[in-house]
């Protein structure tokens, strides 16, 4: 199954580029993506068990438009472990020091109802450069 | 390519079964080649045995067809590499520049003191062995330790007996 | 798939929407259609820029050009001058409030992002063991059209016309490394990335690995294709379990597709990675030192030349690069060189990744272009000193760099305002230091690295950096005398001079630039026997002014050995006898009672 030119690559692209839109400016779609930093320092400052915690509501609530999504990290060491909710139409919203409750909350609220919890959301100083 | 050598020595010695050197040698021999393998072979090594005694150093020279001192050359050189069984329980306490500017070096003493131990030396009872690391890259939950592989982020002197309580009361348990 | 020239980016975001960003949106529709440069420009519908103040918010890309408060009528100017004309219209740019100084490149803009990131770009946006979603981001690309359409000298041509230096501290000029691999001729050449990251406080390119893997494979394919290798190889620590793994992840997603291995993409282009762990040695990042634990044997540096680019792994020509080097490649290749050299200073180009750490609120990763300054860092993006301590100085360059206080805090970092100011840019550690570090303790702190990690091989840094550790120690100890300095600067150039690598020929810098800029903290300690942080425990009395004491007990409740007595809002006294100070009672109080000596 490998790839055998340079147009199957781009082809190959066409049909992943969706997903990795939502993420950077909230493009249409309907499923709600939830990102979280599983890099080292994440992990230690227990981002495991945020996945566990928000993988147990999602199957509890029985939700099926939510997918989770281990992403490196963002260099946000202070404030981990951090998530990112990422909601179509709307832009992308992080949150800092997720701990078990946090994510609940954050879950029952955002992802259920709609509703960012602005207390907890991080404010993002960086821009990325694009690569195409 | 380089292949391993054929060797019949006495695949066990001491507290070391023979299964663990069978092990070692079927490693050995289905690799690629040999050549510029021996760091590999000395982590598998450690991996099995916890430790790298001189009979295994040995039995490596043997199966690589080199001098036992290069051999310990090479042990001797990488701080991952050790010669002594360790305790059940590692403790490495992050002496990375990040968390010495925030007090490891307090941690340490206690810890130390506590346990009644130095660095790479084990308790007694067999149970806990202190290491030190050189940053292992959690800098932001700095001073940091790190017990087998869980990291203990932000830590106070007050913390550690509890710590080390949490698995002395696991092997009670156990 | 269509390839546009130009992307409009017109913000959709809930605040541009209610200032009509959707009249806009439907209006450049309209415009590039009409003028027949739909099949060449987007327009694309964006979440919030984060500045619905200035609502509707247009940005053209890749020009990176910002405009603000766009109406429709704007929109047609727009198209008009910079879509057909190239010419940027300067009546819609951000005027900054105070000085009305008009700003053009989104980056530059105050509000808003210092940081810039080439070599995080991917880092927590994609799942790193998702090779589909590398490839979504435009993974592979670069390297596709390297082996479909470029030949070699090209890209070596690119490489050192954008500026690209080695990260990892050196600063040597990545294009001319390959030039110089590629031009010596041999039947087997290496590529091998440098993940040894030794730098105690330093984890930049462990953030990479974990989280963008695939970029650092493809970037060292273009190198293996660019200097004719057929292998590339990883040097990466031990230390790094979570990195190795998912890199071992990615090199098999990479094979299955046949993004390594033969033929890749139909080319006759052949490439594979392989990885190889370090067992914990800091010399192991200096490139002749890696090569030999790559092979095997004991981490020793040789003798240079010959350099690894004439006879490295197993004797042939090998090109080592460190992981935020190869971090910049698929990008550079992408956008172009002209793009990346415009970003940065005049010698050093692009931005810088740093682990930021130490005394800091926002400890953390940050990548900003070359020429930011350390308070820009310190304080923009750092959020200032924890508990808003007065600053001391900020370590770069890890064991081998020295220290920057609050006199050069402006300075634009790149390579050589750092050199000049006596450290160096290193592979990005940058450890800020308060009031309560005691410099003499920190110099001490990296010579016990150094010393314990000097390989042997060559005397004077062997022994010298020990007899360096134990003149600190006494010193620190309060047994220092005028002597001992003067010791210590000698010994300190004797190895310089006489060391063989790196590591001992910059071994001293940490006591070197700390006696520079520091020269009255050492004379305290062993002319006034006095530590004025009250780190050095030899050295330290504390006391507590019953003038300024509330009685909060804060005091007593941390100190480890209770030689704090005094009731509830009565004054407290520390027991001298008993202390054994920790200086934990100095950082506990609130109202600055606890006097450390002076």
């Amino acid at each position: 199954m490998g790839i055998k030119s340079l147009d199957e690559l781009r082809k190959i692209r066409e049909n992943s580029i969706k997903k990795i839109d939502l993420r950077n400016q909230g493009n249409e779609g309907d499923n709600i993506e939830i990102l979280i930093g599983m890099a080292t320092c994440g992990i230690a400052s227990g981002a495991r068990e945020i996945l566990n915690t928000l993988a147990e509501e999602v199957s509890k609530k029985n939700i099926k438009n939510v997918k989770i999504v281990p992403v490196g990290c963002i260099g946000y060491c202070h404030s981990e472990p951090i998530i990112q909710v990422n909601i179509p139409g709307q832009k992308p919203v992080i949150y800092g020091k997720v701990d078990k409750d946090r994510a609940i909350e954050i879950f029952n609220s955002h992802i259920i109802k709609g509703k960012a919890i602005k207390k907890y959301t991080l404010d993002i100083d960086f821009e990325r450069a694009k690569q195409l | 390519m380089t292949r391993p050598v054929e060797i019949s020595v006495p695949k066990a010695a001491g507290e070391l079964p023979n299964e663990k050197f069978v092990e070692l040698e079927k490693y050995i021999d289905n690799l690629d080649t040999t050549k510029g393998a021996l760091i590999r072979i000395l982590h598998k090594a450690q991996q099995i045995f916890g430790y790298l005694p001189m009979e295994v150093q040995l039995f490596i020279a043997r199966k690589l067809n080199i001098p036992g001192s290069e051999v310990f050359g090479v042990v001797s050189f990488y701080s991952y590499f050790s010669t002594q069984p360790s305790g059940k329980h590692t403790i490495s306490v992050c002496m990375g520049t990040a968390c010495f500017v925030r007090g490891s070096d307090r941690i340490h003493e206690k810890l130390k003191e506590e346990l009644g131990i130095g660095s790479n030396q084990t308790t007694d009872d067999g149970l806990f062995t202190i290491k030190d690391v050189r940053c292992i890259g959690a800098c932001g939950l700095a001073p940091v330790i790190m017990v087998d592989d869980k990291v203990y982020g932000r830590v106070t002197e007050e913390d550690l007996p509890e710590i080390l309580n949490t698995y002395r009361q696991k092997t009670i348990d156990s | 798939m269509t390839v546009y020239r130009t992307n409009i980016l017109v913000c959709g975001g809930t605040g541009c929407v209610s200032s009509a960003s959707l009249d806009v949106y439907n209006k450049f529709k309209k415009l590039i259609t009409s003028a027949g440069y739909d099949k060449e420009v987007k327009i694309i519908k964006t979440g919030c820029f984060g500045f619905c103040e200035q609502g509707p918010i247009v940005k053209i890309e890749p020009d990176n050009v910002f405009y603000v408060k766009v109406n429709k009528k704007d929109a047609e100017e727009i198209v008009n001058e910079h879509i057909i004309k190239g010419r940027i219209v300067k009546r819609l740019l951000y005027k900054e409030p105070n000085s009305k100084r008009i700003i053009e490149k989104h980056q530059n803009m105050p509000f808003y992002k210092k940081q810039f990131r080439i070599a995080l770009r991917n880092c927590g946006l994609i799942n790193p063991e998702d090779i589909y979603e590398y490839i979504a981001v435009g993974g592979y690309e670069a390297l596709g059209r390297v082996i479909t359409k470029m030949n070699r000298d090209e890209i070596v041509d690119i490489i050192k016309k954008s500026g690209l230096r080695g990260r990892g501290g050196g600063g040597f000029p990545t294009g001319i490394k390959w030039e110089i691999t590629k031009n010596n001729h041999s039947d087997k050449k290496y590529i091998i990335c440098n993940a040894d990251e030794g730098d105690p406080g330093a984890f930049m390119d462990r953030s990479i690995l974990e989280g963008d893997p695939h970029n650092v494979l493809e970037a060292m394919a273009i190198g293996g294709y660019t200097i004719g290798a057929d292998k590339g190889l990883i040097y990466i620590r031990a230390e790094y379990p979570l990195a190795i793994e998912r890199l071992d992840i990615a090199i098999k997603q990479a094979r299955e597709l046949g993004l390594l291995g033969n033929n890749i993409l139909g080319t006759d282009f052949n490439f594979d990675i392989e990885i190889k762990l370090g067992a914990g040695a800091f010399v192991c990042g200096e490139e002749t030192a890696l090569i030999n634990s790559a092979e095997g044997k004991r981490g020793e540096p040789n003798y240079k030349p010959p350099y690894p680019a004439q006879e490295g792994l197993w004797g042939k020509p090998t090109c080592v690069n460190n992981v935020e080097t190869f971090a910049n490649i698929p990008a550079i290749i992408l956008n172009g060189y002209e793009w990346f050299s415009s970003i940065g200073t005049e010698k050093s180009k692009g931005t810088k990744v740093f682990a930021l750490a130490g005394k800091i609120n926002n400890v953390g990763l940050v990548e900003v272009p070359m020429g930011t300054t350390f308070r820009e860092i310190i304080y923009d993006i750092g959020g200032g000193i924890q508990g808003n301590r007065k600053f001391k100085a900020v370590q770069t360059g890890g064991p081998s760099g020295g220290v920057i206080t609050e006199e050069n805090l402006d300075t634009p970092i790149d390579y050589d305002s750092l050199s000049s100011i006596g450290s160096m840019m290193g592979s990005g550690g940058m450890i800020v230091m308060d009031d309560t570090t005691c410099m003499v303790d920190v110099a001490k702190f990296y010579l016990e690295f150094t010393q314990d990690e000097s390989c042997g091989r060559c005397t004077p840094c062997r022994i010298g950096t020990k007899r360096m550790f134990e003149i600190l120690t006494k010193i620190t100890d309060g047994k220092g005398t005028k002597e001992d300095l003067k010791n210590l600067e000698q010994l300190s150039y004797m190895i310089k001079d006489g060391s063989l690598c790196g590591l001992g020929q910059t071994a001293p810098n940490p006591v070197l630039s700390t006696m520079k800029f520091f020269k009255d903290e050492y004379l305290q300690h062993v002319v006034n026997k006095v530590c004025p942080t009250g780190r050095c425990k030899g050295l330290a009395k504390y006391k507590i002014d019953p003038e300024k004491c509330v009685g909060c007990t804060a005091c007593a409740k941390v100190c480890p050995v209770e030689c704090i007595s005094g009731k509830l809002k009565e004054t407290h006294v520390i027991d001298q006898n008993r202390c054994i100070k920790c200086g934990a009672c100095f950082e506990a109080c609130r109202f600055n009672a606890v006097i450390k000596p002076k």
